[in-house]
């Protein structure tokens, strides 16, 4: 009775993008408002099927559509949610709704607020992101295989599009890397779904879960595990094959990274729980070590690699690669609680890192770099409030108990201490003590981040100096209006701590006394870069944007039944012959 | 005995024949000049139209099959056919007729005439410019078209030849008339070599069927072959010596294949495409990568699957192969390019590779009955009716660019979308529809109807040679759309082309997203009857 309500999630972003399309000049007044008007539509129809979700039977489809669509193909309009996707299609609109805020609050004429004629292409920007949002909702609340496919694929134009035009200088590269990347994901993922579709005749989710693999030989199974696990290993992205991740972070704009980070990089965990798991249990036995082996060589090396990083953009990225790497680890375990952890950790990391990039954004918008050597640190004196919402963040990100970072990995690594009985347990106990590990490894590398960037004295950014002073303390510090006595002690002390910790940064600071052989990027944000004077903390329009994510995250962290007792019903029923 | 015709049945031909020679007289008799111009366009236009009509009529009169230029009974019994035989209306073609309309011969009539009402209205806007004579150049278009419609309608080896070559000739001429362009003058002596060449073969490889089998009609090929229907006594020997079949069939059958693989431009016989699609004006060039690409696939697949059903085990590792080296080697070289036809010639070559790849199971045992518009042959047939609208909707768009930028390269291209919104849209919508990716549906769903038919017809191989060729392609495409969004320092003022282009982009792009919402109105054309 309620069916229309998963279609009008997608019908206003689509009938957004699509008027925007007809009447572009009669909508060109009210652009600001009208991405903020539809989404925040959205927002509330997400809400409504918050409320009138049965939540006694989280565990089946409900508010379900199913019309044929195309009958050659065996393809049908088939929608609805449950358990696992009611969060996610949640948090989809909420963080597009977030991410129009951030763009178009206040007089959004700030730097990063792209919807000025100026700067932004805005009407481009409004259509993209609404296209967008089609797709994201769209392959949560997908019951087709195909459909589910479709959905998949109809973010990767937009997200080209919002790389490729809006993105940063490398923005060409890492547009096509990212394009190229995920297409061959899904493309190999839509054999592995046409195989499925070839030995069972049907490409109802419903139906393919509750056979639990019915009708499909072992060999066909583990083949076509293969096959999705990799499609959606690419898109997660899971340790091998990540590389497109960094690349497309560091270079897309703020909303881009946010969604990316937020709801992109979600689609391939929450495929795992809706298809590949469910449909091929047996495929799932099989390749269920492989995944958990890769899951943690991405903790450690995400965590590894995000020590070793200079950029903050791009150390968040990183980051993300070893939190989904906790995720498909929860995964890998075939059990209630791994798996439980894993959603549990994908909505959490959607939040938190998704409030990191905006962070990540708005720092760079006001030091006009994101590298951190560069920021110089302080950031608690000179921007107070920006840097304990930062602060916050990090602390959130490493997984701190009563935050919502900590419960998903505290789950998947309890899963990993009592797999499935199928699975050699033995080797999930070294899962587990390698993740754990990684667990260290994240606190390492965030604290090491707060205390470049945050702590310390204020310093201007320090690359002004560079050029005169070819010492390499000067790269972090800048004593000019500290005062004599302070600024004295401070440069060695600072110098010789961070120089213990990042050794290749000075290393690259060095031979930078000529302006001539710096790097391209610092000569040209140089000029633009403003003085610490000039910067402004929190304004209204990010404010808008952070708090519900703030507010989430406090939420989860300390009521995290309020998400688990959702899921749990529901991977109870998907794990059906397993567990 | 009396031949008696069934007038129609060979409407269509019959009426774009009529078609072709009104515009020849009229352009004789009337004053040369713009209107002139325009008139024999519209007149040729007419002629497609009406054509269309009588399609779509036959189509719509359903019941049974219609069939023409039949062996008479007698005659037939003579010869030892078997069935009943004979009549204007043999049912399902078990009769010894050589023009059948039938629904394969019906969508793909359809699709030539559709794809020409496109390319009648983007020479309009080639004429207007002048240079070339409008008379000719109607009367060649419709010669063509009288071939390409007649084409799926052949049953006989005969028919098949003649139609084929009806296609090709005037497609030279087409190709040489832009006078006195040294690019357009060796691209039509290209293409002549090589179709010269692909017939000899060809022939040579039809003569071996015929001479095996002794009949030229395609049914009895295939009874003979299989067996079922004994050799006519001349012949036994031939059959009868090595039990089965000697391996002169197999010659003939490999040499035919690449009579129609270079009509199709498949890989080895696809290094004309791009230097003829570059130095032919651009109608010349997508009725190449359209109406000629069609016609020479429904000659093959009629071929193929009609007349050497049997031969499968031959010819299916041959396309198979042919199929995944086509894909790969248009992709490939698409990549390198920077003129927007040679790209799209390239382009063309590479979805050759995709339309050719279900045909390499369409005979896989268990696929019994109509063999044309079985599921596998639906699957190219379905994906060659949404090729052909985005490929048009792409030719129409370079054409209305190259107005402006006489050299077409990708480069000319950067920040369309601020000179000219909707024509980057609509080029950008086909793009990605080739690319096949959302919102693109009609070239995902083509993509995927055939990916189906692979895995499900047991070569998983290609699906996932295909699969890598959708990525490559992807790359130049996505390269090409993301260029028209670029802003560009110089703007430069662009010309108004002649409306009719935009009618005929309108026309192409239209087609395009219906297929998208409607996949299913493709699919039901192409595989309902299976």
């Amino acid at each position: 009775m309620m069916g229309w309500l998963p279609v009008a999630l997608l019908a206003v972003p689509l009938l957004g993008a699509l008027l925007l399309l007809i009447s572009p000049a009669l909508l060109r007044p009210v652009l600001r408002g009208y991405g903020l008007a539809f989404s925040g539509v959205t927002l509330a129809l997400a809400v409504v099927l918050a409320a009138t979700f049965d939540y006694a039977q989280a565990a089946r489809p409900q508010l379900t559509v199913d019309q044929p669509w195309i009958p050659g193909l065996g393809l049908r309009f088939h929608l609805g949610v449950d358990g696992i996707s009611l969060p996610l299609v949640v948090l989809t609109a909420l963080l597009t709704f977030l991410c129009f805020a951030y763009l178009s609050w206040g007089d959004a004429r700030a730097p990063g607020q792209l919807l000025t004629p100026a700067t932004g292409r805005p009407r481009a920007l409004v259509f993209t992101l609404l296209v967008l949002e089609v797709g994201m909702i769209g392959t949560f609340l997908a019951l087709d295989l195909l459909l589910f496919f479709v959905f998949f694929e109809v973010v990767l134009i937009p997200m080209y599009f919002l790389i490729a035009i809006w993105g940063g200088k490398g923005r060409r590269g890492a547009s096509i890397k990212f394009i190229l990347y995920t297409l061959l994901g899904s493309v190999v993922m839509l054999l592995g779904l046409l195989l499925i579709w070839a030995q069972t005749g049907t490409l109802d989710i419903v139906a393919l879960s509750q056979a639990h693999g019915a009708g499909m030989s072992r060999g066909v199974q583990v083949l076509a595990f293969a096959a999705v696990g990799i499609g959606l290993a690419v898109k997660t992205p899971m340790w091998p094959l990540h590389t497109w991740l960094p690349d497309a972070h560091t270079e897309a704009p703020t909303v881009g990274s946010v969604l990316l980070a937020g709801v992109l990089l979600k689609m391939g965990t929450y495929g795992f729980a809706r298809i590949a798991i469910p449909i091929l249990p047996e495929g799932a036995v099989v390749i269920a070590p492989w995944l958990g082996a890769l899951a943690v060589v991405g903790i450690v090396y995400g965590s590894l690699a995000c020590l070793a990083q200079r950029d903050l953009k791009r150390m968040i990225a990183y980051s993300s690669v070893g939190h989904m790497g906790f995720v498909l680890l929860g995964f890998a375990t075939l059990t209630t609680v791994g798996i439980n952890g894993a959603l549990f950790a994908n909505v959490a990391h959607g939040l938190i890192t998704g409030l990191l990039f905006f962070l990540a954004g708005a720092i760079k918008e006001r030091y006009g770099t994101a590298d951190m050597p560069s920021l110089g640190g302080g950031m608690l004196a000179i921007l107070p409030h920006l840097g304990a919402v930062l602060t916050f963040a990090a602390i959130a990100s490493l997984g701190i108990p009563g935050l919502a970072g900590f419960w998903g990995e505290m789950l998947a690594l309890l899963g990993a201490f009592q797999p499935a009985a199928a699975l050699p347990r033995g080797l999930f106990l070294v899962f587990m003590a390698i993740g754990g590990l990684g667990a260290v490894l994240t606190a390492a590398y965030f604290l090491v981040m707060l205390s470049r960037v945050t702590h310390g004295r204020p310093a201007r950014p320090a690359l002004s100096l560079a050029a005169t002073h070819p010492a390499p303390a000067v790269a972090v510090a800048g004593p000019e209006e500290t005062g004599s006595g302070a600024a004295e002690s401070q440069p060695e002390e600072l110098g010789a701590g961070a120089a213990e910790s990042q050794p290749e940064e000075f290393g690259a600071a060095e031979p930078w006394p000529e302006e001539g052989r710096r790097p391209a990027e610092v000569i040209e944000t140089e000029p633009s870069a403003p003085k610490a004077e000039a910067m402004r903390d929190i304004r209204g329009y990010e404010l808008v944007a952070w708090v519900p994510l703030i507010v989430l995250i406090l939420l989860f962290g300390l009521w995290p039944k309020l998400l688990l007792s959702l899921t749990t019903p529901a991977v109870q029923t998907l794990l059906g012959a397993l567990s | 005995m009396i031949q008696q015709i069934h007038f129609f049945v060979i409407a269509p031909p019959l009426v774009l024949a009529l078609a072709a020679g009104l515009v020849l007289l009229l352009d004789a008799f009337l004053p040369a000049g713009r209107r002139t111009t325009v008139g024999l366009g519209l007149v040729s236009l007419a002629g497609v139209l009406i054509a269309l009509g009588f399609v779509v009529a036959q189509a719509a009169r359903g019941g049974r099959t219609l069939a023409t230029f039949c062996v008479p009974d007698a005659l037939a019994r003579a010869t030892g056919a078997s069935g009943p035989a004979g009549g204007q209306e043999a049912a399902g073609g078990t009769g010894l007729c050589s023009f059948v309309a039938d629904r394969f011969t019906l969508i793909f009539a359809g699709l030539v005439l559709v794809a020409a009402v496109v390319i009648v209205l983007m020479s309009m806007t080639e004429l207007a410019g002048g240079g070339i004579p409008v008379g000719e150049w109607y009367f060649l278009l419709l010669c063509t078209l009288v071939g390409a419609v007649t084409l799926p309608a052949s049953r006989d080896l005969i028919m098949l030849v003649v139609a084929l070559e009806l296609v090709s000739l005037p497609v030279f001429a087409l190709t040489a008339l832009k006078r006195y362009d040294g690019r357009s003058s060796e691209a039509a002596i290209k293409l002549f070599l090589v179709s010269v060449v692909s017939t000899a073969i060809m022939l040579f490889g039809v003569s071996l069927l015929y001479g095996v089998t002794g009949s030229v009609h395609l049914s009895r090929i295939a009874a003979v072959l299989s067996g079922a229907s004994p050799p006519p006594v001349a012949f036994a020997p031939t059959l009868e010596a090595a039990h089965g079949l000697p391996a002169v069939v197999t010659v003939g059958v490999v040499l035919v294949a690449a009579g129609f693989g270079f009509k199709i431009a498949a890989v080895p016989f696809h290094a004309w495409a791009p230097d003829v699609y570059q130095g032919a004006p651009i109608p010349v060039a997508a009725l190449l990568s359209v109406i000629s690409k069609a016609a020479g696939f429904a000659g093959l697949i009629l071929l193929l699957v009609t007349a050497l059903a049997g031969q499968a085990t031959t010819w299916s590792p041959i396309i198979a192969i042919v199929a995944a080296l086509t894909m790969t080697a248009g992709n490939l070289l698409a990549m390198r390019q920077r003129s927007a036809v040679r790209l799209l010639a390239w382009s063309s070559v590479a979805q050759s590779g995709y339309i050719l790849a279900p045909i390499a199971v369409a005979s896989r045992p268990g696929a019994s009955g109509d063999a044309l518009l079985s599921g596998a042959v639906g699957a190219s047939v379905a994906y060659l009716v949404i090729y052909a609208a985005m490929n048009l909707g792409a030719f129409a768009v370079v054409m209305t660019v190259s107005r402006t930028a006489t050299r077409n390269e990708l480069d000319d291209y950067r920040g369309l979308a601020f000179r000219s919104p909707v024509a980057a849209l609509a080029l950008a919508f086909c793009l990605i529809c080739l690319a096949g990716l959302p919102p693109g549906l009609a070239g995902l769903f083509a993509k995927i109807v055939v990916f189906r038919e692979l895995v499900d017809g047991g070569s998983g191989w290609l699906a996932v040679v295909m699969a890598v060729n959708t990525v490559i392609g992807l790359y130049y495409y996505v390269l090409w759309a993301g260029r028209l969004f670029t802003p560009t320092p110089a703007v430069t003022a662009a010309r108004r082309p002649f409306p009719a282009t935009w009618v005929a982009a309108g026309l192409a792009v239209a087609l395009a997203v219906v297929f998208s919402v409607a996949p299913q109105l493709v699919l039901d054309l192409a595989t309902a009857s299976g």
